[in-house]
């Protein structure tokens, strides 16, 4: 074919715009890579990821894993991630339960509860993220005694404007058998009620289902509590002469920053659940009321199971950016992927790489949840039939 | 075709930019700043005593009155500078890519800023050196009894490593919360979040002069750090950087050879024939680095001498009441040598 006769043809028109749009945008990206590049190595500033490879030298308060400051910058970007992780899953999963039900409230006919819902609602969602987080941080550092006059709530668990210390429950390796075991009886004994509704649907007979269910839970713990030596202590927490030391700490950063995005999303969530309520045809409802299902199974059997598929696309957009604003984190002093990062900029002078770094952990955090709710919604989603 | 032929347009810049990345050098920073008809100068996003602007948005302090030293200098006027605050994170960034000619920003020099990020430093202006702040009613009195205490800092320069640096070598732990925002910072100190707030002792001086009792607190004698405070200027541009460093010299020298903005009229008759050729009366220094003849005469007559400036900012009379300390003139005991000017 000639090529005016390609440009005649329409997919192949198409084609060629697309093929042109991407080395547009690849030439751009080229381009500033370049420049970048040039100016850096003429103004002899260190460029590459080298550096992720020495010495770190400065403390994170918060680490999940083990970290030093004599360990690599890459481990402490490590501890940054992972507590961006920690923060913004918990804020996920209790702002996804606190939504649902304030979603749910705001619909009740009592109007005093739909009303103090809606202002809920509407407080939340008509602020800033930050000027909270500001105002939780406050919150908790200046209304709770410091750490000298903390409040006994009960013996070894402790309440300051340092956070929240308990006693800490140190396991021993016996406690991991005992784990493995449990989990291994939970699917032992789901797989026994699956099986005994299978029969039950194939030949009407029910058997006996949550009886046999505990056994096949309990009897692998019990095999495994008699062959491995389990036990725990108990690290209770002590008055230093700063700080409480030993047992479990829970940060105020860390309390601040959950406070503010589990109460923002939950807000969010509470909107789309009541969207996604109100979505479902009436019909629906009188139909469950009609049949004799009371309020709660109409809403738990009828109504939410439907709402679901209209809820799920839009909760994405939250879950994304619940991740995202936790970055917000370095305002209030949680040692996050991005306060890490800044301190890796300072240290060696390099910005572009870990601004580089951070984003790219950002993007696939939040392709990473969509493509999770992607699958959940395929599961919800009516099924051509 | 109307999309085909934007992307084409798109292409063609493109390239004709890539082309010319690496064109915009040839002129020196003097040339620059002279064709300008002002000085751009990088200072801090406020600190009392160092850069603070006023409600009419004029800045003073002690970075700022280099900058008016240098600009006396470059044009015979104090006053042709714009100010530009920086962010700690991104202030070598500003200062690489052109966007202000100094960087005036209680900066320490290092090596490795020296060596790899593209600037050069000028002579430290201010020896500091990073210290710890408590609440007088803990009863410490050396930063070594700290041994895990919680300790709140700022993100900026190398305060973080520092610290851990000292509780590393007296094997001693500590917790530490770094704020972004320097409010956030101090109420958590002042809450009693953290047991001590660490940063240099001039920026602990200016914590403790905004606090509501001043009394209570108690900067601990350790100094756990040289901080150097020193300008800045892009690297490979050597006039430049004699420009900013003779400035700064000559605010030390003036105070060494008594030259005030008071008396700096009648100098000009001085018998001293150094002082004469700092003030251009005498032989042409001037001219050597692209200046004007009477250039020392400018800085002092418009901006004072190093005891003025440091006085008038930072010294025992005003809100931060710092003691000269090691910034003192060499031959008091302190660390302040000019270079002859000859």
């Amino acid at each position: 074919m000639s090529p005016i006769v390609l440009l005649r043809d329409r997919r192949a028109r198409e084609l060629a715009y697309q093929v042109i749009c991407v080395a547009a945008v690849a030439l751009c990206v080229w381009y500033l890579l370049r420049n970048a590049l040039g100016n850096l190595a003429q103004q002899d500033i260190a460029t590459g990821f080298a550096y992720l490879g020495r010495e770190a030298g400065f403390i994170i308060s918060e680490t999940p894993i083990a970290y030093e400051p004599s360990d690599s910058y890459a481990r402490a970007v490590l501890v940054g991630l992972l507590n961006t992780v920690k923060v913004s899953l918990l804020a996920i999963v209790l702002g996804t339960i606190i939504g649902t039900l304030v979603g749910i409230a705001r619909l009740s006919r009592n109007p005093l509860l739909s009303r103090l819902m809606l202002f809920y609602v509407e407080a939340l969602r008509n602020v800033p993220l930050l000027l909270y987080l500001f105002l939780w941080y406050a919150a908790i550092i200046f209304t709770l005694p410091p750490v000298k006059q903390a409040i006994t709530l009960l013996p070894g668990v402790y309440v300051s404007n340092s956070g929240l210390v308990v006693p800490a429950v140190v396991w021993n390796s016996g406690f991991w058998a005992l784990a493995v075991a449990a989990g291994i009886g939970l699917a032992a004994a789901f797989a026994w009620q699956a099986a005994a509704k299978r029969k039950r649907i194939a030949t009407g007979k029910a058997r006996p289902v949550w009886p046999v269910a505990l056994g096949w839970f309990i009897a692998p713990v019990v095999v495994a509590a008699l062959l491995f030596d389990v036990s725990a202590q108990l690290d209770w927490p002590e008055l230093g002469r700063f700080r409480l030391t030993g047992g479990a700490h829970l940060k105020p950063e860390f309390v601040a920053l959950l406070l503010g995005l589990t109460l923002g999303a939950s807000a969010s969530v509470a909107e789309i659940v009541r969207s996604g309520i109100l979505a479902i045809g009436r019909g629906q409802r009188e139909a469950a009321q009609a049949l004799g299902l009371p309020e709660g199974l109409t809403m738990r059997l009828v109504i939410l199971p439907q709402a679901l598929r209209v809820i799920v696309p839009p909760l994405t957009n939250i879950y994304v950016t619940t991740f995202k604003n936790s970055s917000l984190a370095i305002a209030i002093g949680y040692p996050d992927l991005v306060m890490v990062s800044n301190n890796i900029m300072n240290q060696t002078g390099q910005a572009i790489e870990p601004i580089a770094l951070f984003m790219l952990v950002y993007l696939f955090l939040s392709l990473t949840t969509s493509l999770l709710m992607n699958w959940y919604n395929a599961q919800v989603a009516l099924k051509g039939r | 075709m109307a999309m085909f032929r934007t992307a084409c347009r798109v292409a063609a810049a493109a390239m004709l930019l890539g082309s010319s990345v690496v064109a915009a050098e040839a002129a020196t920073t003097l040339e620059t700043v002279k064709a300008r008809g002002k000085l751009i100068c990088g200072v801090s996003m406020g600190t009392t005593g160092f850069a603070l602007a006023d409600a009419q948005g004029k800045f003073a302090g002690f970075d700022v009155d280099v900058c008016r030293a240098v600009s006396a200098a470059v044009f015979g006027d104090p006053n042709k500078v714009d100010f530009v605050m920086t962010n700690i994170n991104t202030r070598f960034q500003v200062l690489q890519s052109g966007e202000i000619d100094i960087l005036s920003r209680q900066t320490t020099m290092t090596y490795s800023r020296e060596a790899s990020l593209g600037i050069d430093f000028g002579p430290a202006v201010f020896y500091d050196g990073q210290g710890l702040m408590v609440a007088k009613s803990l009863g410490i009195t050396t930063a070594k009894d700290l041994d895990g205490a919680a300790v709140c800092t700022l993100p900026g320069t190398t305060t973080a490593q520092n610290l851990a640096d000292f509780f590393r070598a007296t094997g001693k732990k500590f917790e530490l919360v770094v704020f972004e925002n320097p409010d956030e910072n101090n109420n958590a100190f002042f809450s009693g979040r953290c047991d001590a707030v660490s940063s240099d002792r001039s920026d602990l001086a200016s914590i403790r002069a905004a606090s509501k009792s001043p009394d209570d607190y108690v900067i601990l004698p350790e100094t756990i750090s040289k901080e150097p405070l020193a300008p800045a200027v892009r690297q490979n541009d050597s006039n430049w950087r004699d420009i900013v460093s003779w400035t700064a010299w000559m605010l030390m020298a003036a105070e060494e050879k008594g030259i005030t903005q008071a008396n700096v009229d009648e100098q000009l008759k001085s018998e001293d024939p150094e002082i004469l050729r700092m003030l251009g009366a005498t032989d042409d220094l001037g001219p050597m680095l692209g200046l004007d003849k009477a250039w020392g005469y400018n800085v002092v007559k418009h901006v004072g001498n190093y005891a003025e400036v440091f006085d008038r900012n930072l010294g025992e009379k005003t809100a931060l009441g710092l003691s000269r300390g090691p910034n003192t003139l060499w031959n008091n005991g302190g660390l302040l040598y000019p270079p002859p000017f000859r």
